[in-house]
């Protein structure tokens, strides 16, 4: 299977504060991998320099053959591949749902208006919000509005989608209907790399989870190894606290 | 004091006045917002030497008064350029639009600096992370919505722009006060043209605030229909 991720010992220090320590992982084409751990442990750290949103500070990351780390790539060329998905969503407030979708495939001229619009539709029929489409983000709820996140960041047909704690911010009620979105992209082949706190998640979809704590992976392992299994003392502790 | 005999002898040179004060302020605050936004952007731009000069700029505008910086504008300047051209002349008209532009261009500089940091940071990343390059996320994303956030102060330095035009009197801008000088110079009516300039005054401003607060509502009124 091809290597979709990979990424080699890799650093990131804040001043004197080391936030990662030498992480090594690789992810396959259409592997789902869950990232957790406690807070502060590097998680969302790890997963932004993914896509350059935090610089590092030593080691190496290829997305698709290309090095992300090098100063030379052009990263925004790049970043039309991995589409990210954040615990805030961060849609664009002065846009509508739809033109939150069309923006980047328009603007970067991947799609015409009319493309984009049709695409727009589908996306919105797939997140199960294709009656929403000429909303502002703020009239919708914190799961509607997660979801039309993540059909923007489909838009740009990326081949690998990083979740940064995208249930976090919602309220108990709305994360079902996220993650269901989120399911039927796991089943649809997307390579996903979930940072979450929902362990139920990782042990019904992810085909690998990863612990992390203080900047390093612990251990990782397939869901139910990991769960049911865990081999050091830290994943024990903290799996008795969440589950 | 026969009030309808002034206003009547009066109007005419006012008109005029009023013209050329909405004129000067409308040519002044086109270059200055351009200016602001340009000195804006240089100093948030990643060179230290641009955001240096941007730094300079505001600071020597916002230290200075605008009379002094008046003066230098039309008696200084030409002054220093006759060293080598000696047939160089200034107009008023021209050292008035440059010096008020200049102006607003500093302060409004300011507020379109505060609009840009009230936009969230998450919606910069949000559209970094989909490939759009700095530039098209500041267009497209990020000056959208400072727009709106700074469009209260904007229209603020609109009206405190339109009243500096007054200053310019000094250097002979033939603006609302300076044609009404000329009239109490010659019919010793203080009260009841200085009260009209007011009036026309007010009623320039009034009508500018009007639209802003019909723009304000425009832009909150879109984002809040459909629902």
């Amino acid at each position: 299977m091809k290597e979709k991720v990979i990424v080699d010992n890799l650093h990131k220090s804040y001043g004197k504060l080391k936030v990662l320590n030498g992480i090594n992982l690789s992810v396959n084409e259409g592997e789902v991998v869950c990232v957790i751990g406690p807070s502060g442990s590097g998680k969302s750290t790890f997963l932004r320099c993914l896509n350059r949103l935090e610089t590092t500070t030593g080691g190496k990351i290829f997305i698709d053959g290309f090095e992300v780390t090098n100063k030379h790539t052009d990263i925004n060329k790049i970043r039309e591949n991995i589409g990210m998905v954040f615990q805030s969503f961060n849609l664009f407030s002065h846009l509508t749902v739809k033109k939150n979708i069309m923006l980047a495939p328009v603007d970067l001229k991947k799609m015409t208006r009319e493309q984009a619009e049709k695409k727009a539709f589908e996306l919105l029929k797939r997140v199960g919000l294709e009656d929403k489409a000429d909303y502002y983000p703020h009239q919708l709820s914190g799961g509607q509005q997660q979801r039309v996140a993540i059909a923007r960041a489909l838009a740009m047909s990326p081949d690998v989608m990083l979740f940064d704690e995208p249930t976090s911010a919602l309220d108990p009620e709305m994360v079902g209907e996220v993650l269901a979105v989120m399911k039927e992209l796991a089943s649809a082949g997307m390579t996903m790399i979930v940072v979450t706190h929902e362990m139920g998640f990782a042990r019904d979809v992810a085909d690998r989870v990863i612990f992390m704590d203080d900047g390093v992976i612990l251990e990782e392992g397939k869901p139910k190894d990991l769960f049911s299994n865990p081999q050091k003392m830290r994943t024990i502790e903290f799996l008795n606290c969440v589950l | 004091m026969d009030f309808v005999r002034v206003f009547n002898q009066a109007t005419p040179l006012l008109i005029q006045g009023v013209k050329m004060t909405i004129f000067i302020s409308v040519v002044s605050l086109l270059i200055g917002m351009a200016l602001g936004l340009f000195a804006c952007l240089m100093g948030l731009s990643n060179s230290k030497i641009l955001r240096c000069i941007s730094g300079v700029y505001v600071w020597v505008i916002r230290g200075t008064p605008m009379i002094v910086q008046a003066f230098i504008v039309y008696f200084g300047f030409p002054q220093l350029i006759q060293l080598f051209n000696p047939s160089f002349r200034l107009d008023a008209y021209t050292a008035g639009v440059v010096t008020l532009s200049l102006n607003a261009g500093a302060y409004l500089s300011e507020i379109f600096r505060g609009g840009i940091s009230a936009v969230n940071k998450g919606q910069v990343e949000a559209a970094r992370s989909l490939g759009l390059n700095q530039t098209k996320t500041m267009i497209k994303v990020v000056l959208p919505q400072a727009f709106k956030v700074a469009l209260p102060s904007m229209v603020n330095q609109f009206i405190i722009t339109i009243k500096d035009t007054s200053i310019l009197s000094v250097i002979g801008l033939a603006d609302l006060v300076n044609k009404a000088k000329v009239y109490v110079g010659k019919s010793y009516q203080f009260f009841a043209t200085y009260i009209m300039v007011a009036l026309y005054y007010l009623a320039v401003i009034s009508i500018l605030m009007l639209f802003s607060r019909y723009l304000e509502k425009k832009i909150n009124y879109e984002r809040k229909s459909n629902s």
